[in-house]
Order: structure tokens, then C-alpha cells, then sequence
């Protein structure tokens, strides 16, 4: 590819407005989005949408700010301007779900992980049986085979990041966010919460974004898979894959996977090598 | 190497601090006068304690602890937490409050001598004001250390500031309370038997010690330490079961 040619492709990927499929509607309209940490700046007019029921992955350089686009998404940290809509309306007004990496600093020791669960409940103002209600609904909807009445300290590692994204998907949130979740975990408990969380996906259908430090793991259950740029973060790519789920290990070697993968895998290594 | 006698193996000690006692005893290392033998002093701690003076004594040393602990425990864990829920406030006070701390409160005597007289007052707030700086100290690191991730959990779930505070703050700074609660119960203690020793007492463990010295009733006077000593370890013992009953999850 010559030099025009390539940044050509990439003025045409890096839109993030534009790389929209056919047929999608957007969830999250991300526009002018901007933050600074100290002197560094992270987000400079920042543009992204999120299409509605669809799994994004958000993959990039270290340090590039994945984990902050979620936390300015999600308003865990103020952004210092630009606006983000969830289907029209601001933030505060949408009921959505967060996954913290360090499950074991995220959920409450105090509680048995059954009460873990029912807290974002309890601060909705639901009276105990209709908690109760809830939440056995989302065991049964999960398929979820932990005993719930341990604390989590009693469960794996695993177990606990389970907990915690049923804590999260418990107040039925249109929209799911998940920073580095099985980035804790080793590496068999990795490949089967990669797997719960599909199973999850695929039977709630919310919006969810992931970030991700896996390139595999981000092309594997993505929709979409959001390449960042070094800082200011900008979109390297925004790639689809469209691979039928449930996707299995047999997936990983499908050609279409491989391809995918291989493409994303060249624009972080570009993105890498600039700085 | 773990084996079944491992649980016994704290008697090991024990066994050998009377064996060497005996020793001494036996072959008058020092003065029979000063070092009677473990059963005449264990015979003491018995007649004491069940029907003596020194069981008397004994629980007029607890009531006083008990009492310090408590008024320390309900200024102390109350402010501890406001001071704590904001850490600029802390830092404002700390040095103050470092000072004291390290201030010997025994040193403090005569200025509440002043102020409450020679009553239970005096020895009670002395105790009551050394333990509640460990108490204060402790429990304002215990909620100014909690974790980021799960103050930042709750507020992401809806959680108003006064919900983060209840249901998150004051349950991360429990297991640094205990600690502090431990600590300052063993400082109590000190202080209400050194009061017992010299300021106008004519009751408790530290008076007990003091007049079998001047008595040279040496037996009971060991007799005195050892329940002195019983009742220091009895009441750490005693929070370390609270403790481990209503912070089930202290070290996890």
C-alpha cells in the first residue's frame, strides 16, 4: 500500500461516526469528547457511536486511555467537555451496569454474595421480596450453578467476577460496561468467563463494551472490535466481525478470525510504532 | 512439618518458665524472700482470687478498663470517622493528634489530678484519653484507607454520599477499629494500674501489687501480676473473638 493510500484507509476507519453498519441503530453518541490528566491529553475531540445490543471491544497501545473511555462513558471520572448520549438522553437518566478488573476490591465482603448482588436493588428502593425475585430470576436466566449464600471471599476467582457482572446486570441496564474483567483470572478461568460472559450476552442482548488487553480475547466475543490510537486517542479502527454466536474454540481457527485478528493485530502494531 | 500435638505446643513455654522458676527457687539463685516458690505463688492467686482481696481487686480493675474503654470507644470511633470521611480534615489534626499520642499519658496525671480530683474520675479519664487517640488514630486511617474501588463501586451503583458512608466506609474501616479498640484496651489498662499504684488508691491490680511490695507479702504480689497479666491477655483475647465473629472477613 503506498503512504496516500494507507492514510486514506484510515481517514476513512478512524471516523467513528461513519464506520457504523448498515441497519444498526446507535446506542451511545459520543461527541467532542475531551480529558486531560495533568499535561497529558487523552481525549481530543473524541467522536464515537455504539450501535444498541451489540458487543464493542475496545483494544489499543498501553496506556492509551481504553479504560478511560469507559469511565468518562460510564461518568466514573468528569470528562472536561463534549457531550455523550445514551439513545438521546444524558447519563443520568440511563440505567447501565459496570464491571470493575479487581473484583475483590469491587464487591463487599460484608455481604454474602446473594446480598452482593441484591445492593444496586436495594438502593433502587425495592422491598426484599422483590429483590429476592429478581435476582433468582437472573440465576435461572444465567444458568448460574454458585452457591450465593457463601461470601465472596469463599468463591473463585472466577466466581467472583461472575458475581460481580450479575451485580452489575441485576438492575437490568441498557447499557453493560466491563474494564479488563478477567484480567485477574488465569488462563482457564479466563477462555470460561470469556464464554459466561458470551452466554450472558447473547441471552440479554444489552449493549456491552469491553475493554480488553487481549487482542484475542477482544476479536472473540466482539461485534465490533475499537482500535485506539496512541494518546490523544483517537480511532485507529473500528472493525467488524460478524461471526455467528455462540462462537467456540473451532472459531479461533476459522479463517474469518484469523483475518480479522490479523488486521487488528497490524494497526496496533502501526499505532505502536508511532509513538 | 505439621502434626496433632502442634496446638499444644504454646505449653511448651509455659512448662519451662516454671521449670527454671523452680530452678531458681530451688537452688536460691535469688533471695527466698524476693522469689517464692510457683506454688506458694500460685497457691496466693488461688486463695486471692476466689474469696481474697485480690478478686475484689480484680474486677475493680476491670470496671475501671471497661469503663475508660468504653467512653474512649464512644468519643473516639464517632469522631474518628468524621475526621476520616475527609482526608484534609485529618491532615489538619493528625499532627495534633500524633502528638498526643505520643505523649506518655502518665505524664497527663497531675493536670487531671487538677481537674477531677483523686476519685475513680481521674485514673478513668486518663485511660479513657489515652485510648481514645490509639482509638481515634486507628479508626480514621481505617476509613480514609478504604478502598477506592469499592467507594467507587457503590457510588456507580447510585449510591448517595451518605449511603457510601454507611454501607461502605464504616464496614471498610471495621478491621482497623479492632485494631485500634485492641490497642487501646491494652493502654487503659496500663494506665489504670499505674493510677492504682499511686494516686490515692486504696482499690484494684495496681494498688494489690503495690501494698503486698510495701508488705513484702511476696507471694501475693506475684499473685497480683499474674492476674494483672490474665486479665491484659484475657481482654485481647476477648475483642480478637469479637472480632473474628463480626468481621468475618478481616484479612480476605
Amino acid at each position: 500500500m503506498t503512504l496516500e493510500a494507507e492514510s486514506a484507509s484510515l481517514d476513512a476507519a478512524s471516523d467513528g461516526k461513519t464506520a457504523m453498519e448498515q441497519g444498526t441503530p446507535t446506542h451511545v453518541t459520543i461527541r467532542g469528547l475531551c480529558k486531560q490528566f495533568d499535561d497529558a491529553v487523552v481525549y481530543d475531540r473524541f467522536d464515537l457511536d455504539i450501535p444498541r445490543g451489540k458487543l464493542v471491544s475496545v483494544f489499543g497501545p498501553n496506556g492509551c486511555g481504553k479504560s478511560t473511555l469507559i469511565n468518562l462513558i460510564a461518568g466514573l471520572i468528569p470528562r472536561d467537555a463534549g457531550e455523550v448520549l445514551f439513545g438521546g438522553k444524558p447519563l443520568r437518566d440511563t440505567k447501565f451496569g459496570y464491571v470493575f478488573q479487581n473484583y475483590r476490591e469491587a464487591l463487599f465482603p460484608w455481604l454474602r454474595s446473594i446480598d452482593n448482588i441484591e445492593y444496586p436493588l436495594k438502593l433502587m428502593k425495592l422491598g426484599k421480596p422483590e429483590r429476592r425475585a429478581r435476582t433468582e430470576r437472573l440465576v435461572a436466566h444465567l444458568g448460574v450453578k454458585i452457591d450465593l449464600h457463601r461470601y465472596p471471599y469463599e468463591l473463585s476467582g472466577g466466581q467472583q467476577q461472575l458475581v460481580s457482572i450479575m451485580r452489575a446486570l441485576v438492575v437490568e441496564p441498557e447499557i453493560l460496561f466491563l474494564d479488563e474483567p478477567f484480567s485477574a483470572l488465569d488462563y482457564e478461568m479466563t477462555l470460561f468467563m470469556r464464554d459466561q460472559l458470551q452466554r450472558i450476552f447473547v441471552e440479554t442482548g444489552t449493549t456491552t463494551v469491553l475493554v480488553s488487553h487481549d487482542l484475542e480475547e477482544a476479536v472473540y466475543l466482539a461485534d465490533r472490535i475499537l482500535l485506539l490510537s496512541r494518546r490523544p486517542a483517537r480511532v485507529a479502527d473500528y472493525v467488524r466481525y460478524d461471526a455467528a454466536r455462540p462462537r467456540t474454540d473451532a472459531t479461533l481457527s476459522e479463517h474469518d478470525f484469523v483475518r480479522v485478528k490479523a488486521h487488528c493485530l497490524e494497526i496496533f502494531q502501526r499505532e505502536v510504532r508511532k509513538g | 512439618m505439621k502434626t496433632r500435638l502442634d496446638p499444644y505446643l504454646p505449653i511448651v513455654g509455659v512448662i519451662g518458665l516454671i521449670i527454671v522458676w523452680y530452678l531458681a527457687v530451688w537452688y536460691e539463685v535469688v533471695d527466698k524472700v524476693l522469689l517464692p516458690s510457683p506454688s506458694d505463688t500460685f497457691r496466693a492467686l488461688w486463695k486471692g482470687m476466689t474469696g481474697g482481696r485480690l478478686g475484689f481487686d480484680f474486677w475493680r480493675t476491670v470496671e475501671r478498663t471497661t469503663l475508660a474503654t468504653l467512653i474512649a470507644a464512644a468519643i473516639a470511633i464517632p469522631l474518628g470517622i468524621f475526621l476520616g470521611a475527609s482526608e484534609k480534615l485529618y491532615r489538619s489534626v493528625e499532627f495534633v493528634v500524633d502528638f498526643f499520642r505520643s505523649t506518655p499519658a502518665s505524664a497527663m496525671f497531675p493536670l487531671f489530678l487538677v481537674l477531677f480530683g483523686v476519685g475513680d474520675e481521674t485514673k478513668i479519664s486518663v485511660a479513657a484519653f489515652g485510648a481514645a487517640l490509639v482509638i481515634l488514630f486507628n479508626v480514621a486511617y481505617g476509613v480514609m484507607n478504604a478502598r477506592k474501588t469499592r467507594l467507587l463501586a457503590a457510588k456507580v451503583m447510585g449510591a448517595s454520599r451518605l449511603r457510601v458512608l454507611t454501607d461502605v466506609m464504616l464496614l471498610e474501616s471495621l478491621p482497623q477499629t479492632f485494631v485500634g479498640l485492641r490497642n487501646g484496651v491494652s493502654l487503659a489498662l496500663v494506665i489504670v494500674v499505674v493510677a492504682e499504684m499511686f494516686i490515692g488508691s486504696t482499690d484494684g491490680l495496681g494498688h494489690r501489687v503495690f501494698e503486698s511490695q510495701q508488705l513484702f507479702a511476696m507471694p501475693d504480689m506475684y499473685a497480683a501480676i499474674f492476674a494483672a497479666g490474665a486479665l491484659g491477655y484475657g481482654l485481647n483475647l476477648l475483642f480478637l473473638l469479637v472480632e473474628r465473629r463480626f468481621v468475618h472477613w478481616s484479612g480476605k
